[in-house]
């Protein structure tokens, strides 16, 4: 046996803090659910969840096979990256496409080809079909003001909808997950965390990311304020001029609204220490989707998106 | 690594709490060039001329719309000493529901009261809820103290009013602090103000930065709810058997004598494991896995506790309720409770007493406990549990009451709970 260290004492260390509650959560859902799952994009909230599940599981496998919603705008590197996590802990993916919606008429692509408002229906009937009751995702209560008031168990009606007038009150550590048959319950393990402590918790446990994290050469052209990239979903309209600038990702989603930054930060020291710098909010920085009204998310979140 | 401080903010409708959650992101730079930005052209379409603050926490459309907070919302913030959890209550309408949950995990809560109109109903009971779940630090924030032209002996009056009522909740002088400030203006939040002269105690964050917080207690008798069963049977660990929870109370090392509950099998610590590898010593609020001595038969609800400080197993409990549903209850109800990590049957014996928060006295035998209600209720379990009292092992003197119909949660129970 190697030598050991002491304890450290989990009230003293914000961090350990946040990661027994999220493992406690975790285990929680595994002994409540008959059928959960991880929403998993990829993206460093979804690997950070998955990390967790990893932590609290151990020395057994996860007990949760993951799901993706797949809006067709990847980034390369995510999807590849997504792909090798899956391979490397032996885990079992399910991928929902909006394109596979698209095609048969379920859903119409938007005008602006922005996708991500077209990932709920796919994820509600991807929950449906599977009959999952529990489904987890990376949000987290500092990312925007709807957000700030989620339940850590957040109950979903059978139509997947959030009601915020009527969310349970949430107790001490006691997590409710009663729900009646089709009705789910989204569960948020990161809810207490803050774009710091996720980034300061990578660093200490050394947890791999895709590479888009951190800063990189790509040509990128300017609409509403944003950096966006060429790919998939379009590319610069006449007059939109293209440069290539060293640039990172402080989200990721769908890549047609996704906005790159300009950062040389390259290690993990240096993406904590521009967040830590940054006058702007992640989401406020990055997200196109996010301005569209002053109550984007609280609507999205009511028609049953994360 | 700086230490964590969670808050809870109580207040009735108007006394400008989101105003003052607001100032306190705003004056520690938690407010991003964005959100303010956001803020800014809110308030501008609204035809106010500063900022309002208020907007950065009120988060739902119909919360913007009527001007109030809703829901609780949870804020972080921090400064070089010390990282904020703040749980923002909203102030009407079920209110007690609403302090209850944010009360719930808070070391230290702000109460805000408008100096125009010093403590009323609403302060006092909120204080009352407080004790009850036992938030061991109390600030009673006078705010708007600029429209009462920072007058000392209004100030006064309100402090030493609300010191007396603390006291008889049970707060120590010292746990108890009495801050003028002015949310809109800043004065006092983050900064002190030049307006209150006469005032020579720490501004609020100050305050919060510095107040000290009591680590568990490490004497605690030690408890560990079994939330999981790891059995990985994999070829690398074909008979691995661990025990998967939160340490609830007290501290564990290898070798400790055990009992398992509620049927009273004793055994030793053999292991204490992480995915970082094995512990020599773990404490409250540790996820671990814990390894056995004896192959037992153990699973999800059971509970491991210290052999020679066990708690009261039993099928008949006293305990308080904070009734949070408009669902009245009745004696005779049947119910779930969720205790650890074990849910049961209960059946409501008797509703003993309900309590008056106003004159902090209790009224035997009512016929029901509505919405907002606090009453002491003797419950029938369908099996033995193990429980401890709330005020000397509150994580497992706690429970949910839980609706088996709708699976809505009615209540925050705490076992064997006296009034304040």
């Amino acid at each position: 046996m190697t030598t050991l260290e002491p304890a450290t004492d989990a009230a003293q260390d914000n961090l350990a803090a946040l990661e027994s509650e999220a493992i406690h959560i975790f285990r929680e859902v595994a002994g409540e659910f008959d059928r959960p799952v991880i929403l998993f994009s990829g993206g460093k909230d979804s690997t950070l969840l998955l990390h967790l599940a990893i932590k609290a599981f151990w020395p057994a496998p996860v007990p949760f096979p993951l799901l993706h919603v797949d809006t067709g705008h990847n980034f390369d590197e995510v999807l590849e990256f997504r792909d090798r996590v899956v391979e490397r802990h032996g885990l079992r993916l399910v991928v929902a496409k909006v394109q596979d919606w698209i095609d048969d008429g379920r859903l119409e692509e938007r005008a602006d080809g922005i996708r991500n408002p077209l990932q709920t229906t796919p994820l509600l009937e991807t929950i449906s079909d599977n009959k999952y009751d529990a489904v987890f995702g990376g949000g987290r209560r500092d990312e925007e003001r709807a957000r700030a008031k989620e339940r850590i168990f957040s109950l979903r009606n059978a139509f997947g909808q959030w009601e915020p007038k009527r969310q349970r009150p949430e107790l001490w550590n006691l997590y409710n997950g009663r729900h009646r048959a089709g009705e789910q319950v989204r569960v948020f393990p990161l809810s207490n965390w803050t774009e710091a402590d996720v980034w300061n918790y990578i660093a200490r446990e050394n947890v791999d990311l895709p590479s888009i994290y951190y800063a990189h050469k790509r040509e990128v052209y300017k609409r509403d304020g944003m950096w966006l990239a060429e790919g998939p979903w379009g590319g610069p309209k006449p007059g939109e001029e293209v440069k290539e600038l060293t640039v990172r990702y402080r989200t990721v989603g769908d890549g047609s609204c996704t906005g790159a930054v300009e950062s040389t930060a390259s290690t993990v020291d240096e993406v904590i220490a521009e967040v830590s710098a940054s006058r702007l909010t992640e989401r406020g920085a990055t997200r196109a989707d996010d301005r569209l009204s002053e109550a984007a998310m609280e609507d999205r979140k009511r028609e049953g998106y994360f | 690594m700086s230490s964590l401080l969670r808050l809870a903010t109580a207040g009735s409708v108007d006394d400008g709490k989101s105003t003052l959650v607001g100032r306190l992101l705003f004056d520690t730079k938690s407010v991003l060039a964005d959100q303010l930005d956001a803020v800014t052209r809110a308030s501008v379409d609204r035809g106010l001329s500063t900022p309002d603050l208020s907007l950065l926490v009120d988060g739902l459309r119909s919360e913007r719309e009527q001007g109030i907070t809703i829901d609780v919302a949870y804020r972080y913030f921090a400064t070089p000493k010390r990282s904020f959890v703040l749980a923002d209550t909203p102030g009407h309408v079920q209110y007690t529901r609403n302090t209850v949950t944010g009360a719930s995990t808070a070391q230290l809560a702000v109460l805000l009261v408008d100096a125009r109109k010093g403590v009323i109903e609403q302060t006092r009971r909120h204080a009352a809820v407080l004790a009850l779940l036992g938030v061991p630090n109390l600030v009673l924030a006078v705010n708007k103290i600029d429209l009462v032209g920072y007058d000392e002996a209004t100030f006064t009056v309100i402090a030493e009013e609300f010191a007396a009522h603390a006291a008889s909740l049970g707060y120590p002088r010292g746990s108890v602090l009495s801050i003028p400030v002015s949310a809109l203006r800043g004065d006092n939040v983050a900064a002190p103000s030049e307006q209150t002269p006469w005032y020579s105690g720490p501004t609020l964050l100050e305050h919060l930065e510095t107040v000290p917080v009591a680590p568990d207690p490490h004497d605690a008798a030690f408890r560990f709810p079994v939330q999981y069963v790891i059995r990985p049977r994999t070829p690398e660990y074909p008979d691995y058997r661990g025990y998967a929870g939160q340490i609830a109370a007290g501290t564990i090392r290898p070798g400790d004598e055990v009992v398992v509950l509620p049927r009273g099998l004793r055994t030793k610590i053999e292991r204490i494991d992480t995915a970082d590898g094995p512990l020599q010593e773990a404490g409250a609020g540790s996820s671990v896995t814990v390894l056995l001595a004896d192959d037992l038969d153990i699973s999800r609800g059971d509970l491991i506790a210290a052999a020679d400080r066990r708690p009261t197993v039993t099928d008949e409990i006293t305990a308080t309720l904070c009734w949070l549903s408009s669902k009245p209850l009745v004696p005779g109800s049947k119910l779930l409770v969720k205790h650890g990590a074990k849910t049961v049957q209960a059946l409501v014996q008797e509703i003993t007493a309900r309590f008056d928060e106003q004159t902090l006295s209790s009224v035997d035998g009512p016929d029901s406990l509505e919405l907002n209600d606090i009453g002491r209720v003797i419950l029938r379990t369908s099996e033995e549990i193990p429980v401890d009292d709330y005020g000397t092992s509150p994580r497992t003197g706690a429970f949910l009451v839980i609706d088996p119909k709708d699976g809505d949660t009615l209540a925050a129970g705490m076992v064997g709970k006296r009034f304040a």
